[in-house]
């Protein structure tokens, strides 16, 4: 069993590595001219310097170093915490990040709890209603919510409730109110991709034989759903998380923008819009690290949660 | 669960039928029609009884257990008649109703123990569950899960309730079922096909144990079965059901014995073990002495497969230690075993498929062990492989004249022409039409395709045909047309068979000789014969003795067989629920 | 019974890696199959010419592609023309999707920038497609550290979302539609390597296959002649449905700001200034909006039906 936890962690961090590898290929080796591209970002005109001031301008970001070593330091940076110096305004990234990463943690925790709550409650019922039609017509609902454009089911929530009805803000952070028009919107997303999973775990589940068994000992409809359905067709479910994560970092660019909020994902578009490539660089990083140790902790956890998992790890 | 509704039922100790059905109908929705799957069924379960309803595939038996609990799929539906259950009608009944029924006066024991236990519960959570239905709290229920899962014959019970299924083999899974279709104490058990996922020898013990428990607590038993040696050798009463009807009914000896339908007569001459009134006559008597030579020998092989679990660890698994056998031209011989008896290894091996760790194979005078793939490519045109699943050994994309030809592509025989005459001479040596050329593998039942899969087999003219369990998974009287298909194409083109196969009944009926494996090892072998009359080892005994062979119904005394059981107290506290 | 579904890279990927029910009636089909070769296919197009909204659905594709391709089918006015008279106009029979705050016809508007995202949906997919494919069939083919190797390269793709993807390209290269399709292209690698990685394996086992490999035939004719045809049945439905999912993407990317330059009128950018006019002139995000969710619910619907047929 242990070698299985080690070789897995050992994977996520060559992923991380090679994801590094990559994210800084394209912001470092894509563009034409980097630094020259780093320094217009800095607000400095390469052409109006004299040569030793340019290169005086250029050793203030690093950029005078051979690209490998460029790489190897802000490498070792991540991995003592140091995340770079922003480009345009000159201050350490984690700070830059530090500040907003409250807003966007919050968010995504609340779209976490919508689409957790909403996605089963939907799957849930999608299998088990008794009446065809409202089951019929919840299940197609999922699809449904997954196809919607973020940008646009925000342009909808923001034009009935906010100026139609005006309950809630079209803009800015301020109270709980500002939260439930951003979240829901991805929620609608997240929690669509959780209810079809689910739905589809259910589906397979209730055809098992095993729960003709379970019937057949007398138990009720609701307590076979629940003691033998929903714990064996949540598990595989439990392996999209990761999917769900980074769909919530993706969504979160477009909501905050628009939205008008200040997190990190509207800090991405700000980053992007002025070439901030170390902060690019940074947000991409935080990115995949999400991702990959969500799925580190998913896989380390279904052994424990699946027997038949398990047992072969005790025989190994 | 106390019942809080009191069905109209006779009272407790009635002599009444336990299962009065009459006049059923049920039928399974299919794009918007009922199709019929039982047709006027009439059937009736006295207290104490075992009845056995024998059918194959299609007959409708397995959809009897489901529907008189209410059990059926969502698209089945009864569409008349009734069924009373201990004086309730289930047909059309309310859930709440149902539920009072399952468990506590029927118990069902389902048809695959592999899939028929939650993964995820260990097996005393699964057994305490029916005994909670029961009225059972606290601390009694872990003492009488240990008890529950002793008296299905479940050795170690302490060990096995805290295990999961997937610990446990599917003979002690079976018996788990068993245990939990007790527990609820019902006054009938409903097992459908309990025992046709096993090896024969389980099969016997468990069947054994499980009709010895319903006589000593008189509960009744309704076995749906599709093999009537099974049946008869247990049953009070059986009952034969094709396409949905009840074709014959009656006591063992007499259906057995003096058949009247032609349908009975049908499946009795198809089943080897009851085609001969019990006595299992091999279709042929060799002398070992004056075999011809072998066109296949195994000399010692050894084979030891590296298993990796999931999460990193492996261990080595000795397939097969020390195989021997010769196959003696143009004759048919037999590798018998259970499940993990590595026969179907030992098949791979000869066909090349697999390298042994360690042993020789010659075919033709050639050693074809260490060969490569590549080097072994001509031999291909003498060696054969029919499977056993028809259902998956024809590509679904391929018509039947491209999957028959494609060998004679593979090895660049012939021109489109004579490839096409080539598929209809074959078509017809398994005599099937030659209209079938253009059809789909779905279009064809499993008999069908598996004369493709012979047909195919053939087309490269091979000398030698090796087939894995061929007929294991065709209804009984289809198997009995296979064999006798390939019992002609033997005698017509001068075939050897190794004939792999886990039924000595099957293997009587059309090998010469034959090599009995358990555990990787060859314990016996010789002329089929010789080794039906004389077993040596212990094992082939028990193997002989495990085919039903209906010798009960056939050769015991009738007063013995049934019994009046009434419920009566055994000293384990047992009594069905009144 | 577990489902491998941690590959998916996005959620259309998910339900594609998802097995596909067995139809649950263990009795053999009844309907009326059609014979021979193209037997499957003809009983196919049958079935999809019985569904209304299928093909309904493929219409409105079928137009979107069409009039990218020839706006000047579908609409008389020039895209750059301006009314000056007829500013800010609601939708009428004149100005289908009313006109924007210089006059302009909205509805020739988004036709007219429907060309860029279509051509970069393509690419993007078919990126995603021959990359996806060709790592799944070799992944799922030759197995042992070839497998290993490939799968971890796909994890990689997988760690980075799509549209940060897209996003640190434009920072580097600004925008360009190869560059974006390029981006969102690999961003869609894995759902395809994992869906064919996995059918791969699943008809490898085949007894069929076996079959083959006993009368004579080379793997590279078991490959092309069994296991391929037999695996690109959920790699197409994958297909259909990224195709939405990459239309999305690169919308949201204009959205942002990131798209053509004006006064080139991409869908987002479209939806995007009319952000300003929200409370106004509803009619300058919403239909473009709309525009752009109907297709992709095509798509999607379109898929599902695939999904479904193929069962």
């Amino acid at each position: 069993m242990t070698r299985y936890v080690i070789g897995r962690i050992l994977q996520a961090i060559a992923v991380l590595w090679a994801a590094y590898t990559v994210a800084f290929a394209v912001l470092y080796l894509l563009p034409s001219n980097p630094v020259e591209l780093q320094l217009a970002a800095a607000g400095v005109d390469p052409s109006s310097l004299p040569p030793g001031q340019l290169h005086a301008e250029e050793a203030k970001f690093g950029l005078d170093q051979p690209l490998i070593v460029q790489y190897f330091d802000h490498l070792g940076g991540f991995l003592h915490g140091n995340l770079g110096t922003s480009i345009t305004q000159d201050i350490p990234v984690s700070q830059v990040i530090g500040s907003r990463i409250g807003s966007t943690l919050l968010l995504s925790l609340c779209a976490g709890v919508v689409a957790l709550i909403a996605g089963t409650t939907l799957a849930y019922l999608a299998t088990y209603v008794g009446v065809k039609p409202l089951r019929l017509f919840l299940s197609r609902l999922p699809a449904f919510g997954a196809s919607l454009p973020q940008f646009l089911t925000g342009l909808f929530l923001i034009q009935f409730l906010s100026f139609k009805l005006d309950w809630l803000p079209a803009s800015g952070q301020q109270g709980w109110q500002s939260l439930v028009m951003p979240a829901i919107v991805i929620a609608l997303v997240t929690g669509s991709v959780l209810a079809q999973v689910l739905m589809r775990s259910f589906e397979e589940v209730m055809r098992q034989p095993y729960i003709i068994t379970a019937r057949a000992k007398g138990l009720s409809r609701g307590a076979v759903q629940l003691k033998h359905g929903l714990r064996n067709a949540a598990l595989p479910a439990m392996t999209i998380l990761g999917v769900i994560a980074g769909l919530t970092v993706t969504s979160s660019v477009v909501v905050e923008t628009e939205f008008t909020r200040q997190g990190v994902g509207s800090l991405t578009q700000q980053a992007v819009a002025t070439q901030d490539i170390p902060v690019v660089l940074a947000i991409v990083m935080l990115a995949a690290t999400i991702f990959v140790v969500i799925n580190l902790i998913v896989d380390l956890l279904y052994p424990v949660l699946d027997p038949r998992i398990s047992h072969y790890a005790k025989t190994a | 669960m106390t019942a809080t509704l009191e069905p109209s039922r006779a009272g407790p100790g009635a002599a009444g039928p336990i299962v009065e059905i009459s006049g059923l109908d049920v039928g399974y929705m299919r794009h918007r029609k009922v199709r019929p799957a039982v047709l006027g069924l009439n059937l009736s379960v006295a207290a104490g009884e075992v009845v056995a309803i024998v059918g194959e595939s299609g007959s409708g038996k397995t959809t009897i257990a489901n529907a008189i609990i209410g059990l059926l799929p969502e698209n089945g539906r009864i569409t008349a008649g009734s069924a009373l259950v201990d004086g309730v009608e289930t047909v059309g009944a309310k859930e709440k109703v149902l539920r009072t029924l399952r468990g506590s006066v029927v118990g069902l024991v389902p048809q695959d123990p592999m899939v028929g236990l939650n993964p995820t519960q260990r097996i005393s959570s699964q057994i305490a569950e029916a005994l909670r239905l029961r009225g059972l709290h606290g601390d009694e229920i872990h003492q009488q899960v240990l008890a529950e899962l002793e008296h299905a014959g479940v050795p170690e019970p302490e060990l096995r309730a805290r295990q999961y299924p997937h610990e446990l083999s599917g003979g002690l899974r079976q018996r788990v079922l068993i245990a939990i279709a007790l527990a609820g104490r019902p006054k009938v058990i409903v097992a459908d096909e309990p025992t046709s996922a096993l090896d024969v020898t389980v099969q016997k013990r468990i069947l054994d144990h499980l009709v010895g428990l319903v006589r000593e607590t008189g509960i009744s038993l309704i076995i749906i079965t599709h093999d009537l040696a099974v049946a008869a050798d247990r049953a009070d009463r059986v009952v034969v059901m094709q396409t949905g009807r009840v074709v014959e009914e009656g006591d063992p000896r007499t259906i057995l014995v003096a058949p009247r339908e032609q349908y009975t007569k049908k499946l009795i001459a198809a089943a080897p073990g009851l085609a001969h009134g019990g006595q299992l006559a091999p279709r042929y008597v060799v002398d070992r002495g004056s075999l011809p030579a072998p066109i296949l020998t195994l000399q010692g092989v050894t084979k030891t497969f590296r298993v990796t679990s999931p999460t990193g660890g492996h261990h080595d698994f000795q397939a097969l230690s020390e195989v021997s056998l010769n196959v003696p031209r143009g004759q048919t011989h037999a590798l018998v075993g259970e499940s993990g008896s590595g026969k179907t290894t030992a098949l791979r091996i000869a066909l090349g498929l697999e390298h042994p760790t360690a042993g020789s194979v010659v075919l033709e005078d050639t050693e074809i062990s260490g060969l490569s793939w590549g080097k072994q490519r001509p031999l291909r045109r003498q060696v054969q492989l029919v499977h056993q699943n028809p259902f998956a050994s024809l590509d679904p994309k391929y018509t039947i004249k491209q999957s028959i030809i494609e060998p004679l592509v593979s090895f660049k025989i012939g021109d489109r022409k004579a490839r096409t005459a080539r598929a209809k001479e074959l078509l017809d040596q398994v005599a099937l039409p030659t209209a079938y050329l253009d059809r789909l593998p779905t279009e064809l039942s499993g008999g069908q395709r598996q004369r493709v899969a012979i047909a195919r087999a053939l087309a490269l003219k091979p000398n030698l045909l090796l087939l894995d369990e061929p007929v294991s998974a065709l209804d009984v009287s289809v198997q009995a047309q296979i064999l006798d298909l390939l019992t002609e194409l033997q005698r017509e083109l001068g075939l050897t068979f190794l004939f792999v196969s886990h039924d000595l009944a099957v293997v009587s009926q059309i090998s010469h000789t034959v090599s009995v494996m358990s555990n990787g090892r060859i314990v016996e072998e010789g002329p089929v014969a010789e080794v039906f009359k004389n077993p040596q080892s212990a094992y082939t005994r028990e193997l002989i003795d495990a085919i039903p062979r209906g010798t009960r119904a056939l050769t015991a005394d009738p007063e013995s067989r049934t019994q009046d059981a009434e419920p009566t107290a055994h000293n384990s506290g047992w009594t069905p629920a009144g | 019974m577990t489902v491998d579904i941690s590959g998916a890279s996005d959620e259309s990927a998910v339900l594609s890696a998802l097995p596909p029910l067995p139809p649950p009636d263990e009795v053999t089909a009844s309907r009326h199959i059609e014979s021979g070769r193209y037997g499957n296919l003809r009983a196919g197009l049958a079935q999809l010419a019985r569904k209304p909204i299928f093909i309904i659905a493929l219409l409105y594709v079928l137009f979107v592609i069409v009039s990218a391709i020839f706006p000047s089918w579908f609409s008389t006015g020039q895209p750059y023309a301006t009314f000056p008279t007829d500013v800010m106009q609601p939708p009428s029979l004149h100005h289908l999707f009313g006109t924007d705050e210089i006059g302009r016809d909205l509805w020739t508007r988004v036709l007219y920038g429907s060309a860029l995202t279509i051509k970069a949906t393509i690419t993007a997919v078919a990126i995603g497609l021959v990359a996806g494919l060709s790592f799944g069939v070799v992944s799922g083919f030759y197995g042992g550290w070839v497998d290993a190797l490939i799968m971890r390269i796909v994890d990689t793709l997988l760690a980075i979302p799509a549209l940060l993807f897209a996003l640190a390209i434009i920072t580097s290269v600004g925008y360009g539609t190869i560059p974006v399709a390029l981006a969102v292209g690999l961003g869609i690698i894995p759902g395809f390597a994992r869906t064919t990685r996995a059918e791969v394996l699943r008809v490898k086992t085949q007894p069929f296959v076996e079959a083959a490999r006993a009368s004579g035939a080379s793997w590279m004719r078991v490959l092309v002649r069994h296991i391929l045809p037999n695996s690109w049945g959920p790699v197409a439905v994958l297909a259909v449905l990224d195709a939405g999912v990459v239309i999305i993407a690169i919308a949201s990317l204009s959205f942002l700001g990131f798209g053509a330059p004006p006064p080139a009128s991409e869908w987002g950018t479209l939806i995007s200034d009319g952000r300003d006019y929200l409370v106004t002139s509803w009619w300058l995000s919403l239909l473009p909006g709309l525009f752009v969710a109907v297709l992709v619910l095509s798509l999607n619907h379109i898929s599902k039906t695939l999904q479904e047929l193929e069962r």
